[in-house]
């Protein structure tokens, strides 16, 4: 390579590789504001701020919904494992939540064990099946089944 | 292999040459993209399985992933494009760079667009400022960034190396977008199609998904191709070839 084309090489290269660090530095110092949510963990340890209006995240505990029959109140449990907290909501829950999946939730921390919200949203995992192969494969008692369970 | 390879960069960074080949490949390229991409959407938003949780509306993946990788892929080519244009001033690399954002930035849009209507029945949002979804935004000002600063400066050369360098730093922000969903907290789920290790889509979903990326690469391939064969024209519109190549009754 001739040597005005090497040193335009360098500098591009050196150019990228500056920004990239320096983007990389600041998303890791932003990366509390970036995060789209505080985990239960974060929630229980302290990390999440009480009365500011934030985001939590975290999966379904199972059989920990309670509807109220009379009105659309709901309360349920959210967990990662770590930690977990209840979540009361008022409202119409989107359709893929259900025991086991992840959600989101934008609300208030009351307590560091109660989180109420003005939005739940449902997240999906990366696993595509059609109903059949579900089925089959709770048959069969393959761990893909629960699979659903498992995405962060 | 390598040698086979140099000798084409060569052939292809020649305009004329290039003219040639893409004239030869287009009608071909054209109708093949079509075709795979039309067999890829009929067969996943027709006879594609339904989804245990998500019932029909998974099928807006069929459209939202291969906008989404062909925006990616096309800025990263962008990227490559833009390398080479700055350090060794190929006069084609400015030509690809030009041709290859304005497909990337409709794919962009598109995948933001079904992101958005698939995310209201599955999340229960349009939108959230989710690491991905924000990057993805970036990712369309970026090539959107690129089409105003080639239209902004009337020098061609220098137009091509202020966008070059745009494409070339641009290129962090690809790496942002794959890997947000799992760096970060984000709404997003993580990656259904994987390089190495198995895919977490049931075969009768993957298969067409797969074919209408393919499709809408070829597609996005062609569109470049067309575009870059009227760019290489209009530069070279003082040059010999062109002129007998635009001569009443000429043939090449």
């Amino acid at each position: 390579m001739n040597p005005v084309r090497k040193q335009r090489l360098f500098v591009v290269l050196a150019i990228l590789a500056g920004l990239a660090l320096a983007t990389a530095l600041a998303v890791y110092a932003l990366r509390q504001n970036i995060n789209l949510f505080y985990t239960p963990q974060q929630v229980v340890n302290g990390e999440a701020p009480l009365g500011a209006k934030m985001r939590v995240g975290g999966l379904v505990v199972d059989n920990s919904v309670q509807r109220d029959l009379d009105t659309l109140d709901v309360t349920f449990t959210v967990t990662d494992g770590k930690g977990s907290f209840q979540i009361h909501y008022q409202g119409i829950l989107p359709d893929l939540f259900r025991e086991g999946q992840g959600i989101v939730a934008n609300g208030t921390l009351v307590s560091r064990d109660r989180f109420e919200a003005d939005e739940v949203l449902a997240k999906h995992d990366e696993t595509y099946m059609p109903p059949e192969v579900k089925d089959a494969l709770e048959k069969a008692g393959h761990p893909g089944a629960a699979q659903s369970a498992g995405n962060d | 292999m390598w040698k086979t390879l140099t000798r084409w960069y060569h052939q292809l960074s020649s305009p004329r040459y290039f003219y040639r080949f893409a004239s030869a490949v287009l009608p071909w390229l054209m109708p093949i993209a079509v075709l795979v991409l039309l067999t890829g959407l009929v067969w996943g938003l027709v006879f594609a399985p339904v989804e245990r949780y998500q019932g029909n509306s998974y099928r807006i993946i069929f459209i939202h992933v291969p906008a989404s990788s062909g925006a990616l892929m096309g800025y990263i080519a962008m990227g490559v494009a833009g390398l080479i244009a700055l350090v060794w001033r190929l006069k084609m690399a400015e030509v690809m760079l030009k041709a290859m954002a304005p497909f990337g930035a409709v794919l962009a849009t598109v995948s933001l667009a079904t992101g958005a209507l698939w995310g209201k029945p599955t999340w229960g949002t349009y939108w959230q400022w989710d690491a991905r979804m924000t990057s993805m935004l970036i990712l369309l000002f970026l090539y959107l960034g690129i089409i105003a600063l080639q239209s902004a400066i009337r020098d061609p050369r220098q137009a091509a190396r202020a966008a070059s360098l745009l494409a070339v730093v641009g290129v962090i922000n690809v790496v942002i977008v794959k890997y947000s969903v799992e760096w970060l907290n984000t709404l997003h789920q993580g990656a259904t199609l994987k390089l190495v290790g198995e895919s977490s889509i049931n075969d009768a979903m993957k298969w067409p998904l797969l074919i209408s990326m393919l499709g809408l690469w070829l597609l996005y391939a062609a569109n470049v191709l067309m575009r870059a064969r009227t760019e290489v024209l209009n530069r070279e519109r003082r040059s010999g070839w062109v002129a007998t190549l635009l001569a009443p009754g000429a043939k090449e």
